[in-house]
């Protein structure tokens, strides 16, 4: 399989009052193309982070501080990447929600409550598919049935064919701004409206005529869920980012999204990113997982490697730590705290609390290395 | 075994509002008839997804809140089912003044908010007891330590406030607050869903071990059916307000009975990669506590209704020994379910 972004030592830091917070340490990780990578870890681990830092969406007083993102869109050649911490915001912009979109944790705190969901939904449209819709609007607007008169119809058909050349030109953008000239875009958000009903039906919405033209409030959690997963989806990505999508949901309708996100797996999108606290939805929907500790990724492998064959004493504690269906006895738990980022154990982050620490461990931080086959874990002592 | 409390119809409706007059207009029934026995000495798990009454059903035995109909009947220690008494319809200031407040308590879901942010750790435990009884000085600290190193803390930890804690060792401190009075039934109401993987199970670990100590009876509400799985006895299914299904956890977890436990069930991801389940999606959300389905509250998503389903609510009927289900057609469910879902 062939890569599709790779991140390389990636440094990110929040500068506070309390003094800088090194959340993400040199983050390594490479996600490759039709796979679906999870991350795992406690809460302020750095999963979120390093999914911002992958859009370079890290809120204020953050920063990145360095490493790069490599994305290769390209599936066949592997010369031709590029390097988004060196592009412009210009291009980022670009891309984010095109080639690789987010689902954000809270449904809630993600859409707009004073628009309709079919106008959130039409905004990826009308941000990164201006051309063909106008392409859509023109070939209506020629088409033999079309009932606008015809000095209008001449009208928009030279505004339309102006836009579809350069939908950015100063003229249009001024057009925009200014009452009555703006209606010129009526059309168009009427057609991104359309294809906007019919990505929410294509994720299991019945109805979705009537459905775009509610409210967020006039939605069950499910069913935002799923309309966050469709602003994602509106422009096909090639790399879905999931930010914790299921963990404020219920069992039975996290059931119904992992379904879902498995589905459109085969179908629509190339790779996941998934990013949860919850080892049992990685178990079931990703084939690659990283375990993340402290800033620090502690243990890359593949999901059922991960599972049988746990080599970080972190990952260990992890799954240890968890209840099981088949829980015997005394559930296991891991001594003492997550340590404050400010002022990080020195060497291995997780050495305070690790049962088999050795004495490097608190001077030396460890580097990924290979311990199998497409396996690796940073650890000094790695016990058997 | 001995009952401690016992749930006969117990409901609680919250009244909604509207109008200029701010009338009653409707209400969100949160709990609409509810039987439970609880007994002495066990951990009865309740699961259900949001909205479903867990919690005020936790409220509500203890009297946090004023149930709309129906009684909690409380069985003092020693005093046989004679001295039972009526928690639903006694005053509030009688039950502070026999002392039956102290013997039932409560720890909320997330420490931040429970905890009073401008009181020591000291003061936050010492409440409770200087509410019920009169100690002072060298005796409350004492005790206080005590209840602090029965939690697993130092008395370092004496003289600070609650955010220079970690939300592990805050949800200790709630735990020392509601133990402090020698509380015979404690209501935990989802005390692990704000903590992290590994501080979860130091936490479920320690109530474990409170309970063996102190001879506990413990009712746990929780969404998290695998925490559920590990500390409680006995498990109760809810669904919009009412109970579908009640028997011992092993049971509950091998053999589920009523659809909405299967589908919950199969909900759970596990974190195992060799364990292949077949899952149950469930259509569509839970209906609104407002106006719920009529007939079974389950029917509108349920993959087996009939006819009898729509019209008719089905009771709480005892299947086997300790083993209650609210289901018409609970007999033929297991052949059903394997049919449909292998």
């Amino acid at each position: 399989m062939s890569k599709l972004v790779e991140l390389v030592d990636i440094v990110t830091n929040f500068y506070t009052y309390e003094g800088t917070v090194k959340a993400l340490n040199r983050v390594s990780l490479t996600i490759e193309h039709g796979s679906s990578f999870g991350l795992v870890g406690e809460s302020g681990c750095g999963k979120s982070v390093t999914a911002r830092s992958i859009m370079r969406v890290v809120q204020e007083p953050g920063r990145i501080e360095g490493g790069s993102v490599l994305v290769y869109l390209d599936e066949t050649d592997e010369t031709k990447m590029i390097d988004l911490m060196k592009q412009s915001e210009d291009y980022m912009v670009d891309l984010r929600g095109n080639k690789i979109s987010m689902i954000f944790q809270e449904p809630n705190a993600a859409l707009n409550p004073i628009m309709s969901v079919g106008e959130q939904v039409a905004e990826s449209f009308l941000f990164h598919r201006k051309q063909e819709l106008c392409k859509k609007v023109l070939s209506e607007l020629n088409s033999p049935d079309c009932k606008t008169i015809y000095p209008l119809r001449k009208l928009l058909q030279s505004i339309y064919m102006a836009a579809d050349e350069n939908p950015d030109s100063f003229g249009l953008k001024l057009m925009s701004k200014i009452p009555v000239l703006k209606w010129w875009r009526r059309r168009m958000k009427q057609e991104a409206l359309k294809q906007s009903a019919e990505i929410i039906s294509k994720l299991g919405i019945p109805n979705p005529a009537e459905v775009v033209k509610l409210y967020p409030h006039n939605l069950s959690g499910g069913m935002k869920q799923r309309i966050v997963i469709a602003i994602a989806l509106a422009c096909n990505p090639v790399l879905l980012i999931a930010d914790e999508a299921t963990s404020n949901l219920d069992v039975t309708i996290q059931a119904q999204i992992l379904e879902l996100l498995r589905e459109l797996k085969q179908k629509e999108i190339s790779s996941i990113l998934l990013i949860t606290h919850d080892l049992g939805v990685v178990a079931e929907t990703c084939d690659r997982v990283g375990v993340m500790y402290a800033g620090n990724l502690c243990e890359v492998a593949d999901v059922k490697d991960l599972f049988s064959h746990p080599r970080h004493p972190y990952t260990r504690a992890l799954l240890d730590s968890v209840p099981k269906l088949s829980q015997e006895g005394e559930l296991k738990s891991i001594e003492g705290n997550v340590p404050n980022l400010v002022t990080p154990p020195p060497g291995c982050r997780f050495h305070p609390r690790c049962p088999y620490r050795k004495g490097i461990c608190s001077v030396e931080l460890p580097e990924l290395r290979n311990v199998g086959k497409n396996h690796q874990a940073a650890c000094h002592v790695l016990p058997e | 075994m001995q009952k401690i409390l016992e749930l006969k119809r117990l409901k609680k409706h919250y009244p909604i509002l509207g109008g200029v007059l701010r009338k009653k207009i409707s209400s969100v029934r949160a709990l609409d008839g509810i039987d439970l026995d609880i007994y002495r000495g066990e951990c009865l798990g309740v699961v259900g997804e949001s909205g479903c009454g867990k919690t005020t059903a936790g409220k509500t035995i203890i009297r946090l809140h004023t149930p709309t109909n129906g009684s909690v009947y409380y069985y003092p220690e020693g005093r046989g089912p004679e001295g039972r008494m009526d928690i639903a319809s006694t005053k509030i200031s009688a039950l502070k003044r026999l002392g039956i407040r102290s013997k039932l308590q409560m720890v909320f879901q997330d420490p931040t908010t429970s905890l009073n942010p401008r009181m020591l750790a000291k003061h936050i435990i010492a409440e409770p007891i200087k509410v019920q009884e009169n100690v002072g000085g060298r005796e409350l600290e004492g005790r206080i330590i005590g209840l602090l190193q029965l939690v697993g803390m130092t008395r370092d930890h004496l003289l600070r406030y609650p955010h220079e804690f970690s939300g592990g060792q805050r949800q200790r401190i709630a735990v020392a607050r509601a133990i402090a009075t020698n509380p015979e039934f404690i209501v935990l109401d989802e005390p692990t869903s704000a903590l992290d993987v590994s501080v979860q199970a130091q936490i479920l670990n320690l109530l474990k071990s409170l309970q063996e100590k102190l001879n506990l009876t413990y009712l746990f509400v929780t969404h998290h059916l695998l925490v559920v799985k590990y500390i409680s006895d006995r498990t109760a299914v809810m669904y919009l307000g009412k109970i579908v299904e009640l028997g011992k956890t092993r049971d509950i977890f091998s053999r589920p009975i009523h659809p909405y436990t299967h589908a919950l069930l199969s909900g759970i991801p596990i974190p195992d990669v060799e364990h292949k389940q077949h899952r149950i999606i469930l259509t569509g959300d839970v209906p609104s506590p407002v106006n719920p389905p009529q007939g079974c509250r389950f029917h509108t998503r349920c993959a087996f209704s009939v006819d009898r389903c729509r019209m008719e609510d089905p009771d709480l009927a005892e299947v086997e020994n300790g083993r209650s289900v609210a289901c018409h057609r609970q007999h033929e469910m297991e052949k059903l379910v394997s049919d449909r879902f292998g």
